[in-house]
């Protein structure tokens, strides 16, 4: 028996997300994904999915969405007030939407995405190996759009019907704080700007403007100088890549990000600090610190291990 | 940048290797026996490898491989390229139709070089290309190998949609708009084919190291190409539809 959500809202921008497109990079194709994977992960461990599965990203204003059948949820990410049937429900943990309720959203608390995962996953046809949404090529997720009104989206059969009290502890739960200070491995371009562009990216601040989407946030603030030119040949670029163009105003590439590009990087933002990045709005600062690339291993690590330990607990 | 190390982290995901410092189809013969090695290897941890003009960059998952072992397989591969043998140069012909309604900018780009249309059209369809590197949008082909003598700059004012299809001149390069996007290319024709359907088995019609030609065609033969592009890509969807 098929099981669904219909979407009553669409939101402001709400779409379905796994962990990315991979293996086609190499032909220019998009990865998209997630913007903050850890969230991601952590709501599909709650309800006992495989963290591959894909989850709702709902951004700023939520959707409303009414239950077809009995399903448990999990909301992870931006609290933006998540209620059911007209009573708030908690974040990072997991909750059993009863069949005719509605989950609807309010107030941005905290964070600006949130991540919805239901027991069963979304049972949407993989394009190329995922179920993200890519909206500039119209692929992925649901018709390769976001979610609007009338939608009806398919949920699959969870691999356990029970649930209960599953959460993340709150010492292990994401803080979203502000200012925001995200830990950068330099490079691959950082010998093409001069000492002083260096310094000054290391010690200023930057705030993130409106122009900021899922392809990339973009940064205003002291301008970085290149030491000849901000162009350099076409080359691949990487989550988190720092892009500088003439204009000296940096450029942080996202999930949907071109796979190649023709700017100088100066830097990367680590993996385990980009869903902190992801969870930032228009208007806050920014601030960079150098690590070395073991170091931000050693953080990977750690968070992989949380993780394992909490899938193997959900399953 | 002469300096450029030759293993480089990017990020605490990514790794680096450069091969040289210019567009040069010997670099890229060494970037192509890169890859291919990196294909054989299999190495665990490795994601996936995108090439680019002068360097390969490896994406791989930090949990699966220690990093000092991975760039010590790395530079041991980089070491033994030469010992690799090539692949072996696929070819694809690609139908253009030159000029009229599909190639709007075919007599300006004439102009700017002081030639017929009809000898653009020979120049641009007697030379063979290669794909250097794939980006920009999904299926997009970097080519090198156009001859400067129709060499035309971009339209000042990019146009607000280009046709899937439509095969341009910016600069010095050419390419084909795998899909429908803004650009400001010369458009001197296009092709039935598509180079890019995320329902096809291969979704990408080229790859890095393809050797391509464009073969001048008649509406006619446009048409019935494209008929036979419909049909394969209308059963695809039929099928993805029934699978559901």
């Amino acid at each position: 028996m098929r099981r669904y959500l219909h979407v009553e809202k669409g939101g402001l921008l709400t779409t379905i997300q796994d962990q990315g497109r991979f293996g086609y990079q190499q032909f220019g194709m998009v990865v998209a994904g997630a913007m903050d994977a850890f969230s991601h992960q952590v709501a599909n461990c709650l309800v006992g999915n495989s963290r591959r599965e894909a989850t709702l990203e709902i951004t700023m204003m939520g959707p409303v969405l009414r239950f077809g059948e009995d399903i448990w949820i999990a909301l992870t990410g931006a609290d933006l007030s998540p209620q059911v049937a007209g009573k708030a429900i908690p974040m990072w943990k997991s909750y059993l939407v009863k069949a005719g309720e509605s989950l609807s959203f309010g107030k941005i608390r905290d964070g600006v995405r949130s991540y919805l995962a239901v027991a069963g996953g979304f049972a949407v046809e993989p394009v190329m190996g995922s179920r993200s949404t890519y909206l500039k090529a119209g692929i992925g997720g649901w018709k390769g759009r976001a979610l609007e009104k009338g939608d009806k989206l398919p949920v699959g059969l969870p691999s356990t019907t029970e649930c209960h009290s599953r959460w993340l502890a709150p010492d292990q739960r994401p803080h979203y704080p502000k200012p925001i200070s995200l830990r950068v491995v330099l490079g691959p371009q950082a010998s093409s700007f001069t000492e002083k562009a260096l310094h000054t990216f290391l010690s200023s601040s930057y705030e993130i403007t409106p122009r900021s989407d899922r392809m990339g946030y973009r940064l205003q603030g002291s301008p970085l100088h290149h030491r000849e030119t901000a162009d350099i040949l076409s080359d691949a670029t990487a989550p988190g890549s720092i892009q500088v163009p003439a204009d000296g105003q940096p450029i942080i590439l996202m999930a949907d990000r071109q796979t190649t590009g023709g700017y100088g990087k100066i830097a990367t933002v680590i993996s385990t600090d980009l869903p902190l990045l992801a969870q930032a709005a228009p208007g806050q600062q920014v601030t960079f610190q150098s690590i070395e690339v073991e170091e931000a291993h050693r953080l990977v690590i750690e968070q992989e291990h949380l993780l394992r330990r909490l899938e193997v607990a959900g399953r | 940048m002469g300096d450029m190390p030759s293993i480089q982290p990017v990020g605490d995901t990514g790794v680096r290797i450069h091969f040289g410092d210019q567009i040069d189809p010997e670099i890229h013969k060494q970037i192509q026996s890169y890859c291919n090695a990196l294909q054989a290897r299999n190495l665990r941890g490795v994601i996936e490898w995108v090439p680019s003009y002068t360097a390969v960059t490896i994406y791989y998952h930090p949990y699966q491989i220690d990093y000092q072992s991975l760039i010590r397989e790395l530079a041991k591969m980089k070491k033994n390229i030469q010992s690799l043998s090539e692949r072996e140069v696929r070819k694809v012909v690609i139908p253009v139709v030159y000029g009229g309604e599909y190639g709007p900018d075919l007599v300006d780009v004439a102009e700017h070089n002081g030639l017929t249309p009809a000898e653009v059209i020979e120049i641009h369809s007697s030379a063979s290309y290669l794909v250097y590197m794939m980006g920009f949008v999904p299926g997009f082909p970097y080519l090198g190998g156009m001859s400067e003598s129709i060499a035309t700059p971009r339209l000042e004012q990019p146009r607000a949609t280009i046709p899937v299809g439509s095969v341009g001149i910016a600069g010095g390069q050419t390419g084909v708009y795998p899909l429908e996007t803004p650009g400001g290319w010369r458009l001197i024709g296009r092709t039935p084919l598509r180079l890019y359907d995320p329902h096809r088995e291969r979704p990408m019609l080229l790859m890095v190291g393809d050797q391509i030609t464009f073969e001048p065609v008649s509406m006619k033969e446009y048409s019935e190409r494209e008929a036979d592009e419909l049909k394969i890509h209308k059963k695809r969807e039929q099928s993805n539809e029934l699978s559901d």
